[in-house]
């Protein structure tokens, strides 16, 4: 059954831009770029159990670096690309860090305190990111010689590499690393006297998921073709948890459930505005209270049953 | 004969008190040395101390000669020192096999060669065996957070053999267990050490378990060894009584 | 936030005179964030853990700011202040009477606060209640009775709290974020279970605030009380004045 689903859904997503206005392939698209984000998150928080309240300033750190070399350094994409997973793979290893020292509210303020700084430094740096007034004409490459100007080649190359982030975070997963993550998360005294490096593995838990938001930023400023400080702000990093703990933290398909309830949906119920964040809130607090493990933890009950 | 395990007087005191207290003995190849004493002895802070998990505040620890005081539990696991734990510490969320797997994993190879080889092949074979071994193969399938009790305490030793380790200490392994269990659990760790020539600490409670599995006994008393010998010896030794029953 | 508006929907849409509001208000908050906000969140989901939690009171923060903008709009809503706005000279320099007796308040307050939590029964109790619930329950403490008080003293404290700082900064939607924020921080820097921790936290926090809008450039205000707080959680994780809590491996 659980193929069948994925089959239908890779489906819709293939002939859905051919059926949408340009905006819909746009929120489309988005949704794709803050899942690549939230499979992050989800390997940090979900796996590795590390809570992380940073991963905006992450997707904000790939954007600026994609941004900024594609406009001013009129360099090609890919290079920029790379570049955002490495600097944020570098600066979510030293994240990392803190996590060794502590747990829980603890390391969540200050991974909270982290985000903010990214933001002020985003915002008052004017000579680097040209502050407030932001980096606008974010160029859109082109691969092998086609050119994804247009919103729906562009979506198809989100989805493109979404598609290949998640057959990595796969692979990953089902390979020892991610077994030792799963260690780390549900009993880290018992994997060191297991030979398990737990101090690696967490480094490697918040530097990889880090890294996966500099894909996600990496790719948003193109699609948006305009990076600010605004959208990195804590709200992002607050809403990216919540797709993650809403879609089932430590299910693979969770972000993505996540990512449609808090990106597509808002879109789709455009006219119930503020009764929409209302409803959303109401659902969230419903969610922990009674199904702590997310939609996907709740479908595994009901169907086991 | 060889000395697997060196301990020269280590000593841990927490703020004021004094748990271990210059304790030193050596443990032999393919001995099973058991440790045993009154409630707060200081056997598990012994065992934590030994194993990295907690930094000695004076002493010396020596694995086949070479120091390995203070050194961290991966380190020390991966030259062959295993344990288990006084409490149950096994990984709920993932199947028997998987528990078994993680055990073994980073015994092998590159952290790199983890993530991008199939390393899981010689492991997943070793894994099998060890469940044959347990009489857990039935259950390799489950999350080992739904076994009984007594099946999640045979699973924990396993995953402290997975490795082939050169010396085994451990916390307690018939706690809680119930008969039958403790009966099948003595047998199979006999049959390693005659097997493979595994050495053992054990710290126990039980009584009839430690003298019939162990050859030596050690008895813990203030965080000091007060006495040790042949489980005869210990059991006929006035000291050992009094340690227990107070002095008459 | 919350008290504020309350006491806003108090004046303007019942016409209540503002002694009265303020009142009901403070009612209102005692019910629905101590009383309620205990027995509907806090008690189902303390099983599953800090989390689940921890991500539920952001459902709530937001459900109340779009409750508020929603039915308030986004706009800034001027607030009565409890005294005169003018200032007073004294020993050579002028102070605001506002902030004076905010100050006098505040001191009466924590005063309360300490001879209730160190001087009667029920303080006591709750302090044992908090330290070891298991061994409180056997000597008869009724726990659940403990953690309630605790969550209507803290509805009363914000209530308090509510009333002072919104004649300064105006009663808007966003207003709860950031105070809520900085009232976080100042308990985490003094220590978690001490009152006087989070007033030494609290008045290092507004020190320090002021000084760096003398001395830094005032774009990166914000970034010091934040390092502050990354220093403090990594250095001392226990707060400035907080006792260590042992734990045994």
């Amino acid at each position: 059954m659980g193929i069948g689903i994925l089959a239908l859904a890779g489906a819709f997503l293939l002939v859905a831009p051919l059926g949408l206005k340009p905006y819909g392939i746009f929120i489309l698209s988005m949704w794709a770029v803050m899942t690549i984000a939230a499979i992050g998150l989800n390997l940090t928080l979900g796996y590795a159990g590390q809570i992380s309240l940073a991963q905006a300033a992450f997707v904000g750190i790939g954007a600026y670096v994609t941004a900024w070399l594609t406009t001013k350094g009129a360099w090609p994409f890919w290079p920029t690309y790379a570049l955002g997973f490495a600097s944020c793979f570098a600066v979510g290893w030293i994240l990392g860090y803190p996590a060794l020292r502590v747990q829980h509210h603890y390391l969540a303020f200050v991974t909270l305190a982290f985000n903010t700084l990214v933001y002020l430094v985003f915002r008052n740096e004017e000579w680097l990111t040209n502050g407030i007034y932001g980096i606008s004409n974010v160029p859109r490459p082109s691969l092998f010689g086609f050119s994804l100007k247009g919103g729906r080649e562009f979506y198809y190359f989100c989805l493109a590499n979404l598609v290949f982030v998640s057959l990595a975070a796969w692979w990953l997963i089902r390979s020892p690393w991610g077994r030792a993550f799963v260690a780390v998360r549900e009993n880290p005294i018992r994997a060191l006297s297991l030979g398990v490096d737990t101090r690696r593995y967490t480094l490697m838990a918040f530097a990889i998921g880090a890294g996966l938001g500099g894909i996600s930023g990496a790719l948003y400023a193109p699609l948006t073709q305009f990076v600010d400080p605004t959208p990195f702000a804590l709200g992002l990093s607050l809403n990216l948890l919540l797709m993650v703990v809403l879609g089932g933290s430590g299910y693979f398909f969770g972000p993505f459930l996540g990512a449609i309830v808090a990106v597509l949906l808002p879109e789709w119920l455009r006219f119930a505005q503020g009764y929409y964040l209302m409803g959303y809130a109401v659902l969230v607090m419903v969610m922990m209270a009674f199904w702590p493990t997310g939609l996907l933890g709740l479908a595994d009950r009901l169907l086991k049953k | 004969m060889n000395t697997v395990l060196q301990v020269r007087d280590l000593r841990k005191s927490f703020g004021g008190i004094v748990a271990v207290d210059g304790v030193s003995f050596d443990v032999e190849e393919s001995e099973i040395l058991g440790i045993i004493g009154p409630n707060g002895s200081g056997k598990s802070t012994l065992f934590n101390c030994i194993l990295g998990q907690l930094q000695p505040s004076a002493g010396d620890v020596r694995l086949d000669g070479r120091a390995v005081t203070g050194m961290r539990p991966c380190d020390l696991n991966r030259l062959g020192v295993s344990r288990t734990f006084q409490l149950l510490q096994i990984f709920p969320h993932l199947t028997v096999r998987a528990n078994l797997i993680l055990a073994g994993q980073e015994h092998q190879g590159s952290m790199l060669s983890r993530l991008v080889g199939r390393p899981d092949a010689g492991l997943s074979a070793a894994a099998e065996r060890m469940l044959g071994f347990f009489r857990l193969e039935h259950l390799a399938d489950e999350d080992a957070g739904g076994l009984s009790y007594g099946q999640q305490k045979l699973l924990d030793v396993a995953m402290a053999f997975m490795a082939g380790p050169r010396l085994a200490l451990l916390d307690e392994p018939a706690g809680g267990v119930n008969p039958t269990m403790l009966a099948n659990l003595r047998e199979r760790l006999k049959a390693i050490n005659a097997e493979h020539g595994s050495t053992f600490v054990v710290i126990e409670h039980n009584m009839e378990f430690v003298m019939a599995l162990c050859d030596r006994i050690l008895v813990l008393a203030e965080g000091r060894i007060i006495a040790q010998g042949t489980p005869a010896e210990v059991r006929s030794d006035p000291k050992v009584i009094e340690a227990y029953l107070g002095r008459g | 936030m919350l008290p504020a508006f309350f006491i806003l929907i108090g004046t303007h849409t019942f016409g209540l005179p503002f002694w009265l509001a303020a009142i009901l208000g403070g009612v209102a908050t005692l019910i629905l964030l101590g009383l309620a906000f205990k027995k509907v969140m806090v008690d189902p989901m303390i099983h599953h853990g800090v989390l689940p939690l921890v991500i539920a009171t952001i459902g709530l923060a937001i459900l109340m700011k779009e409750a508020v903008r929603e039915f308030y709009g986004a706009d800034a809503w001027p607030f009565p202040a409890l005294w005169a706005t003018t200032d007073v000279t004294l020993f050579g320099a002028v102070f605001a009477v506002q902030s004076l007796l905010i100050l006098a308040t505040c001191i009466v307050v924590v005063g309360a606060l300490q001879l209730f939590l160190a001087g009667t029964l029920t303080g006591r109790c709750m302090q044992a209640a908090a330290q070891n619930p298991a061994v409180a329950r056997l000597l008869g403490i009724r726990v659940e009775r403990m953690i309630l008080y605790t969550f209507l003293i803290n509805a009363a404290l914000v209530w308090i709290a509510a009333l002072l700082v919104t004649p300064i900064y105006l009663a808007k939607f966003t207003n709860g974020e950031i105070l809520g924020l900085y009232a976080f921080i100042a308990a985490l820097i003094g220590g978690f279970n001490q009152v006087r921790g989070a007033i030494v936290g609290g008045l290092l926090l507004g020190v320090i605030d002021n000084f760096c809008a003398v001395y830094v450039s005032s774009s990166y205000r914000m970034a010091v009380p934040l390092l502050v707080l990354i220093a403090v959680i990594l250095v001392r994780p226990q707060g400035l004045l907080g006792r260590v809590e042992e734990r045994t491996v």
